[in-house]
C-alpha cells in the first residue's frame, strides 16, 4: 500500500485461467496428431504405431490438397489482379455510388457462405460442364474473398502522401500506366502482398460455400476431411487432419513470414 | 482518356465478376421464396421449428461470445503484461487454431467428447460410465468456443499491450483493490477491442456450418436446418428465406458494431 515501485503481484486468476485455455486449446491438437499414428484408437498406444492410414489417406484423398492449394493460388491471384485497379479508383472516388459499391462488395462475407452457394447452384447449376468443374468452387472463392483485398489496398491507396506522390508524378508528365507500374503498385506493395495472403488462407480452409459447391469428383481440402470424418474410421480422419498439420500449416507460416518481412522492410 | 473514363476502366472487372456471380444470383435467391407465397419470407417467425432454431443459434452465439470476451480477454491481458520465456511460441500455438478450417475443430470435440473419446475413457475410469457430451449443446459450444478463442486472444494481446499503464498504476497507489481495476480500468480501456471482437465472434458463431455438421449435432442451429431444407427436402424457397434472415442478423450486427467503433480508416 502506497509503496512507490511496489513490485507487481502475480495474478494468479489470470494465470490460471490461462493455464486452462492453453489445456482446452492443445488437447485436441495432441490427440489428432497421435490418434492418426495407432494401429487401433479405442486400444491407444499399446496397439502400436503405423502409417498405413497415413497412406490411406494419401491415396483416397491426396489429390484434395493439391487442388486446394491449386484453387487459394489461383485465387489469390485472380483477386489481386481485378481487386488492385478496383480498389484505387474506389479510393479515388468520392461520389456516393462508389460508397455504395464498397458497401455491398463486403456483403457476400456478412452472409452465410451457405446463401452464396445456394444462390451460384440456382442461377449457375444449369450449366452441367461449369457446374462439375473447380472453376465453379473457384468462381464462389473470389467472389467471397475479393472484398478483403479491395478493403485492404483501398485503404492504402487512400494514404495522403501517396496521392501527392501520384499528382507530382502526374505534373511531371507520366501517363497513367506509368504512374501505376512506376509509383501507386509499388507503394502499396505491402497491402497487395498481406491481402493476398489472406485470400489463400481463407480459400485453403473454406468449407462453407464450398460444400454446397463441390461434387464427388471436385473436393477441395476441408471437403475431402469432413467426408473422412462422416464416412472413415476415426484414426483416418485423424491421419487426414495430421497430413493438413504437416503439409498446410508450414506452408501457411512461411508465407505469414515472407508477408511479415515485407512488411517489416518496406512498410511504412 | 480523362480520369473518370481511368477510374471506370479500373472497376469494370469487379463489377462484372461481383453482379455476374454474386449480386444476380442473390437478387434471384431474395426473390424465389415470393413464389411459393410471400408467406414463406416469415416462415421463420410462424414456423415453430424454425423459430426454435433462430433462438438456438441466437443464444448459443450469444453465449459463446459472452465466454469467448471474458476468456480472451483474460488470457490477452496476462499475455500482453507478463513476459515470460516461452509467451511467444505459446501465443503463435494459441492463434494457430485460426486457420483450421471448421470441420476440424468438430473432429477435435469428437475425439474429445465423441463415443471413444477422452473424456468418455477418464468418466469411465471413475466410475461414471462413458460420459458423451459432443453431440449435444456442451459440444456444439466447446467447438464454437475453441474456434473463437484464437480470435479474442491475438486481439485482446495486441490491444493490451498499448494499454497505458500510469491509469492503472494510480488506481494501485490509491488502494483501488483488483476487482476494482477491472472494472474501472482495464473494461472501460479495452471496449473499443470488445465491441470490434464481439461482433465478428457472433456473427463468426451465427454463421458456422462446417463445426455442426461434424458433430452431426443434436443442438439444431440455423445453418444446419438450411442445409437439411435444401438437401433432404430439396426446398428451395424456404432454405432461401432462412439464409436471408441468417444473413440479415448477422450483417445487422456487424453494421452496428462497424458504426459504433471509431469507424476510421486503416492505415497502413
Amino acid at each position: 500500500m502506497g509503496r512507490q515501485r511496489a513490485p507487481r503481484q502475480f495474478p494468479f486468476t489470470l494465470a490460471i485461467l490461462t493455464a486452462l485455455v492453453t489445456l482446452f486449446m492443445l488437447i485436441p491438437m495432441a490427440l489428432s496428431m497421435t490418434a492418426g499414428l495407432v494401429n487401433n484408437y479405442s486400444k491407444g498406444l499399446a496397439s502400436g504405431l503405423t502409417t498405413r492410414w497415413l497412406e490411406q489417406v494419401w491415396e483416397g484423398y491426396g489429390d484434395t490438397i493439391l487442388w486446394s492449394l491449386t484453387i487459394a493460388s489461383l485465387c489469390a491471384l485472380i483477386t489481386i489482379v481485378v481487386g488492385v485497379p478496383c480498389a484505387y479508383a474506389l479510393a479515388r472516388t468520392r461520389s456516393r455510388w462508389a460508397r455504395l459499391f464498397e458497401e455491398l462488395l463486403t456483403l457476400p462475407v456478412a452472409v452465410p457462405g451457405l446463401a452464396t452457394g445456394l444462390a451460384l447452384i440456382l442461377v449457375y447449376g444449369q450449366f452441367r460442364s461449369f457446374r462439375q468443374s473447380f472453376l465453379f468452387i473457384l468462381v464462389g472463392h473470389i467472389v467471397f474473398t475479393l472484398p478483403f483485398v479491395v478493403r485492404t489496398v483501398s485503404s492504402a491507396f487512400a494514404n495522403r502522401e501517396l496521392i501527392t506522390l501520384e499528382e507530382a508524378a502526374r505534373t511531371l508528365g507520366a501517363g497513367f500506366t506509368r504512374r501505376l507500374l512506376g509509383v501507386l503498385i509499388p507503394a502499396v506493395m505491402p497491402a497487395i502482398i498481406a491481402s493476398a495472403l489472406m485470400v489463400f488462407t481463407l480459400s485453403v480452409g473454406e468449407f462453407n460455400l464450398t460444400w454446397m459447391l463441390h461434387t464427388p469428383l471436385t473436393r477441395t481440402l476441408p471437403v475431402g476431411l469432413a467426408d473422412s470424418y462422416a464416412s472413415m474410421r476415426i484414426e483416418v480422419g485423424s491421419a487426414y487432419t495430421l497430413i493438413f498439420f504437416i503439409v498446410v500449416l508450414p506452408l501457411l507460416w512461411a508465407l505469414q513470414a515472407i508477408a511479415n518481412e515485407v512488411q517489416k522492410r518496406y512498410g511504412t | 482518356m480523362t480520369r473518370s473514363v481511368q477510374r471506370l476502366t479500373c472497376l469494370v472487372p469487379v463489377v462484372v465478376i461481383f453482379v455476374a456471380f454474386w449480386l444476380l444470383p442473390m437478387v434471384w435467391l431474395v426473390a424465389l421464396p415470393a413464389q411459393k407465397g410471400w408467406a414463406t419470407y416469415f416462415a421463420i417467425f410462424t414456423h415453430p421449428k424454425y423459430w426454435l432454431s433462430l433462438i438456438n443459434t441466437v443464444g448459443l452465439s450469444l453465449l459463446v461470445t459472452a465466454f469467448t470476451l471474458a476468456l480472451g480477454g483474460a488470457v490477452g491481458i496476462f499475455l500482453a503484461r507478463y513476459k515470460f520465456v516461452g509467451r511467444g511460441a505459446l501465443l503463435s500455438l494459441l492463434t494457430l487454431p485460426l486457420s483450421f478450417p471448421g470441420v476440424i475443430i468438430g473432429f477435435f470435440m469428437i475425439l474429445l467428447g465423441g463415443r471413444q473419446g477422452l473424456i468418455a475413457d477418464l468418466s469411465e475410469a471413475l466410475g461414471a460410465g462413458r460420459l458423451t457430451l459432443a453431440y449435444g449443446f456442451t459440444g456444439l459450444f466447446l467447438a464454437y468456443l475453441y474456434f473463437s478463442l484464437p480470435r479474442a486472444i491475438a486481439t485482446y494481446t495486441a490491444a493490451a499491450e498499448k494499454m497505458e499503464l500510469a491509469l492503472e498504476e494510480a488506481a494501485k497507489t490509491m488502494g483501488a483493490t483488483r476487482y476494482a481495476i477491472m472494472r474501472d480500468v482495464w473494461i472501460p480501456e479495452l471496449a473499443p477491442t470488445t465491441l470490434a471482437c464481439a461482433a465478428i465472434v457472433f456473427a463468426t458463431s451465427m454463421g458456422a456450418f462446417g463445426t455442426a455438421f461434424t458433430l452431426a449435432t443434436k443442438f439444431e442451429v440455423l445453418p444446419i436446418t438450411i442445409y437439411t431444407e435444401f438437401t433432404n427436402y430439396a426446398n428451395f424457397a424456404l432454405a432461401a428465406a432462412l439464409s436471408m434472415a441468417l444473413g440479415l442478423v448477422t450483417w445487422l450486427v456487424m453494421y452496428l458494431a462497424r458504426r459504433y467503433t471509431d469507424a476510421a480508416p486503416v492505415s497502413i
